[in-house]
């Protein structure tokens, strides 16, 4: 055990926030696609793998890694629409066969990433200004954790307003509230959740490609960060934003310090609190049913 | 009355098994001259980088020689299997029973050697760790396994030489931090060994799991009085982790175990890691003809560097061949062929390499350290192991007796015990 | 189809099976004994799935743990290496039992997407301890089986487990069978049909879906002592998300609700995986591919092409089995 100072815990707990950030937006997707959907996407993995590999791709062509963030969530959230337009959409009323076809989707996916980018391990280098070091008060803090949770917190606040200041926002409140009656009252929930599906394999995609620095990009991401995600999801509770950011932040601490202290056990201490939450509040903490 | 579609439904069901157990795949036999290789290693996954390099370097051999082996055609036959034990099993079924293979070459992780050795030692055919590391495929399990012939390394055989060496520097205090697996456990327990009796001590032992690639966790715990950091790292975990120490704002000196900075990762890796030391029994800026020769063929055909890992099965196809010189191509069944293999003697890429009893390899430990420069002849400055100390002649059991040092136990993670951890 | 002529149909396969396969090469039959133990594991999801209307993504813990159970006593206790294998394979179907009666209580209280996750969660914890208890669990390394056991007949040689295998499969398929047709196994398809409606009948519907969980998780003990000897090794990557992942993809490519389907499904995957596997390098397409026709167009499954083609040439329309519900409250 090293040593337990207040340097060492606070480094600690920065460093599960940074993680927690890059988790928030892996999570907010998932739990707003389940909130508006009803369904559990299981090809959100691929999408924050995929998103990561077309960075990479816009990077190799173009040399720019800030061009590389915005096109790579963009390419996915429309690959996105296009599956839930196209394959989903059909399956509307039977939410189960819908979670099934991600899961296929999800195999596709895994197998075109194989053959377009190959097998090996691949690393976004971030510009070197972010790999610096910030030093305050003999504290350490990594450049790029810093960024990570700056551009979480930007895109939480930005879809924070979305859904409390828009009629949007309100619209896909509502339809997560109470599909029928949102349906009944005119809003349009085929074309929310058309919207929605698409926003969360963009935000699964920035992800990847924020991560692609942190994580490295390798085939088998994909389905390393899916239950990391529905930790997320499921301890910040499903259908709700804030719920991902306190489930985000819960998970990157507990994550953290779960491998510092109890190495031994450090998977089980994340998922058996996750199962035990389930099992009390089924909707997980925050969740709306 | 009942329609035709369940029987057909049976017939089909039926046909297809027939068509599966009847395909022409099914190989039955090999043909009398042809030498039939089946290579088993991670061409997708965390660990494809080290696949490739393990089939170029084997292949480069293959090609060299146009594919005769004193007379006998080699037939390749590549499985893929992620690295993962249960894949790698399934695989080695695969080539054993269905492709008839001779040999059985390849396996990365010390967990997958532990996992093909049973096979060879059931199916009666040969199995060459040219990679897997794990000490007692060789040492307390050898009896066990007498179809295993290892031609790449044990993971402690590196790192006593290098305890001594660290002794030399004068380091007191190391705290280690390495992948949780097999692996880890023996370098670290080799390192640990020899470093102690030369007076050092191991203050503290951090145990980051196999796949981690954030080490935010575990960088923090670091103890502040340490003299340096021995760390061992595979795969994806050596690329990311100096890279995090140094935005943590390290600035002791860090060594490490071989595949910390091996050339698989080292293209990818940048100043974070000039000045760190490392030992094993290949750096690609060995300064020998035999290298540089190596490294320039293997640079142009395949476009980058090659890693132990290329070198080792580069050497191992070598000595498959050496053995098939001395049996005129004919395959002289597994038992001999073992026999023969062990007692190989060739002057490798990596320096001179014979088998010692246990059928592990006797070879040079380099010392070797990140330096950023030119060498080969190539006009970019590139980082490079410089190889600062050479221990020639190294077994697995360094210079202990082997009886004495089998009696102990493997190196585990409690193993030897960490008497200076506080 | 009548259940006279599915009788047949299944009678008939299972005789291919078990006449054929061993005379396929011996790679052949070490993919087909792999494929009938996933067989087991598929139709204890499907009693789930498709008769209680349960989604479980965690039933290779159930597997992982007889696995284990099988490994560790092979090992540490020299236990299980003769007659004693029968023993260990009531105790691995226990132990299973056992863990879905903890986990059930858990679990049982959800229905729907959040069961699915919260056997999800649990299959991970149990992974998660696979990985990381080295001393019980031998981390990553796995454990190495010291050889099949031996009573008599000689497991070890590779048809002999194939029929041994086999045997247990027909009889799990059997046993499965009788529980579905008979009036516990009615009441499940009732609770997946209508659970409210069940419930107003006065059936104590959590008991029953308590009960068929302990069960699925006695047939994945099973599956995993099966599974233990059938590789000779046991790792933690046996219990990845993938192979629930893998379970659940078998039971809706054969068809759920059917049993047989599971182990059609399960035949399926592993041709595609390992066998079409060496021969293109398209096999994941195929039957990434293959998964989601069958979910678009064919949702009961590849056990429904019969009655398909029944459908498409009378042209007319044949009362067509409700597939897949998800169980709201």
């Amino acid at each position: 055990m090293g040593p337990v100072d207040t340097r060492f815990w606070l480094v600690q707990i920065f460093n599960g926030i940074s993680y927690g950030a890059l988790l928030f937006l892996v999570g907010s997707g998932l739990s707003l696609i389940f909130g508006v959907m009803r369904i559990i996407n299981l090809s959100h993995g691929a999408f924050f793998l995929l998103g990561g590999y077309v960075a990479l791709s816009v990077i190799w062509t173009s040399g720019s890694w800030a061009l590389a963030i915005p096109l790579a969530a963009l390419v996915i959230a429309v690959l996105g629409l296009v599956m839930e337009r196209v394959f989903l959409r059909p399956l509307g009323s039977d939410p189960l066969r819908q979670v099934l076809l991600t899961v296929g989707f999800a195999f596709l996916f895994q197998q075109a990433a194989l053959d377009i980018w190959g097998g090996d391990n691949l690393d976004i280098m971030p510009p070197a200004s972010l790999t610096q070091s910030v030093v305050i008060g003999g504290l350490y803090l990594p450049g790029y954790r810093i960024f990570m949770i700056g551009i979480a917190a930007v895109i939480g606040v930005i879809l924070w307003l979305v859904m409390e200041k828009t009629r949007l926002g309100a619209a896909i409140r509502a339809t997560v509230d109470d599909a029928p009656m949102a349906r009944g009252v005119g809003i349009n929930t085929s074309r929310i959740s058309m919207f929605i599906f698409a926003l969360g394999a963009f935000l699964a995609a920035l992800g990847g490609v924020i991560g692609g620095a942190f994580l490295g990009i390798y085939p088998g991401l994909d389905f390393q960060i899916l239950p990391i995600a529905f930790a997320v999801v499921i301890i910040g509770g499903m259908g709700s934003l804030g719920g991902a950011a306190m489930g985000a932040i819960v998970v990157g601490l507990a994550d953290n310090f779960g491998k510092a202290l109890f190495p031994e056990i450090s998977y089980f201490t994340l998922y058996a609190p996750m199962a035990l939450i389930l099992a009390v509040r089924p909707t997980g903490l925050f969740g709306r049913e | 009355m009942t329609s035709k579609s369940p029987r057909r439904t049976g017939l089909m069901l039926t046909g297809g098994f027939l068509a599966f157990a009847v395909s022409p795949t099914m190989t039955t036999g090999a043909a009398a001259q042809e030498l039939i290789v089946g290579f088993i290693a991670p061409m997708t996954g965390p660990f494809a980088q080290v696949g490739k390099d393990m089939v170029n370097g084997f292949e480069m051999y293959a090609g060299q020689v146009k594919g005769d082996f004193a007379g006998a055609k080699i037939k390749f036959i590549l499985e893929d299997d992620q690295a993962r034990p249960p894949t790698a099993v399934l695989k080695a079924e695969k080539l054993i029973r269905q492709d008839k293979v001779h040999l059985v070459v390849g396996g990365v992780l010390a967990s997958e050697g532990y996992a093909l050795a049973p096979i060879s030692t059931r199916e009666k055919v040969v199995y060459i760790p040219s990679v897997p590391a794990s000490d007692d495929l060789t040492q307390r399990d050898a009896a066990k396994y007498p179809y295993v012939v290892r031609t790449g390394w044990s993971s402690s055989q590196p790192t006593h030489p290098f305890g001594e060496w660290a002794c030399e520097q004068g380091y007191k205090r190391i705290v280690a931090i390495a992948a949780d697996y097999a692996f880890g456990y023996e370098s670290v327990g080799g390192f640990q060994k020899t470093f102690e009796e030369c007076g050092g001590k191991i203050i503290q032992k951090i145990w980051p799991p196999l796949n981690a690639i954030d080490f935010g966790p575990y960088i923090p715990t670091i103890k502040q009085d340490a003299d340096a950091i021995f760390t061992l790292m595979v795969g994806p975990m050596s690329l990311q982790f100096p890279k995090q120490l140094a935005a943590a704002g390290n600035k002791k000196p860090v060594i490490g175990g071989g595949t910390s900075y091996d050339e698989f990762t080292l293209p990818s890796m940048g100043a974070e890691v000039i000045g760190h030391v490392s030992a094993l029994q290949y750096s690609a800026a060995l300064d020998t003809p035999k290298n540089a020769a190596f490294v320039k063929a293997y640079r142009a055909k395949y476009g980058k560097v090659p890693s132990y890992f290329s070198e080792t099965n580069y050497t191992t196809a070598q000595m498959i061949h050496e053995v098939m010189k001395q049996t005129r191509g004919k395959w002289p069944g597994a038992d001999e062929f073992v026999k023969l293999l062990a007692s190989v003697k060739v002057d490798a890429v990596r320096g001179p390499v014979s088998l010692d009893d246990m059928r592990n390899p006797v070879q040079n430990i380099y010392i070797k350290k990140v330096e950023k420069k030119k060498m080969f002849g190539y006009d970019k400055e590139e980082l490079w192991n410089t190889v600062i100390k050479t221990y020639p002649n190294v077994s697995q059991f360094w210079k202990y007796d082997k009886e004495t040092f089998l009696s102990q136990p493997v190196y585990s993670r409690d193993f030897p015990p960490c008497k200076f951890c506080e | 189809m009548s259940s006279r002529s599915k009788s047949i149909v299944v009678i008939g396969v299972l005789l291919a099976v078990g006449l054929i396969a061993p005379h396929t090469n011996a790679f052949g039959v070490l993919l087909i004994t792999r494929a009938m133990v996933l067989a087991v594991l598929a139709m204890s999801l499907d009693l789930l799935l498709g008769f209680t209307g349960l989604p479980s993504l965690g039933q290779a813990a159930y597997l992982g743990i007889g696995a284990y159970l099988t490994a560790i006593l092979a090992t540490k206790y020299s236990f299980g290496l003769g007659w004693s294998f029968w023993l260990v394979v009531v105790l691995g179907t226990s132990i299973g039992a056992a863990t879905a009666a903890i986990f059930g209580l858990l679990a049982i209280r959800a229905t729907g997407v959040y069961f699915l996750m919260i056997t999800l969660a649990l299959g991970q914890c149990v992974w998660g301890l696979a990985y990381r208890w080295n001393s019980v669990t031998g981390g990553d390394n796995g454990i190495n089986l010291p050889g099949r056991p031996e009573f008599g007949i000689r497991l070890a040689d590779d048809v002999t487990y194939f029929y041994v295998v086999f045997c247990f499969f027909v009889a799990s398929l059997a046993m499965l069978y009788v529980l579905v047709q008979s009036p516990f196994g009615r009441s499940l398809e009732g609770i997946r049909e209508r659970e409210v409606r069940m419930r107003i009948l006065g059936y104590n519907t959590w008991l029953h879906k308590y009960i068929a969980f302990i069960i699925a998780g006695a047939f994945g003990g099973l599956a995993g002592v099966l599974w233990a000897h059938a590789n000779g090794h046991v790792s933690p990557e046996d219990l990845v998300l993938t192979t629930s992942v893998d379970a659940l993809l078998m039971v809706v490519l054969g068809g759920s609700g059917t049993l047989m389907g599971g182990a059609i499904g399960a035949g399926v995957v592993v041709f595609l995986r390992e066998y079409l596997s060496t021969l293109v390098p398209w096999w994941q397409y195929a039957l990434g591919g293959v998964y989601i026709l069958v979910i678009l167009y064919l949702p009961g499954g590849l056990m429904s092409i019969p009655v398909r083609i029944r459908q498409w040439r009378t042209g007319g329309r044949l009362p067509m089995r409700k597939p897949l519900r998800w169980r709201r409250i």
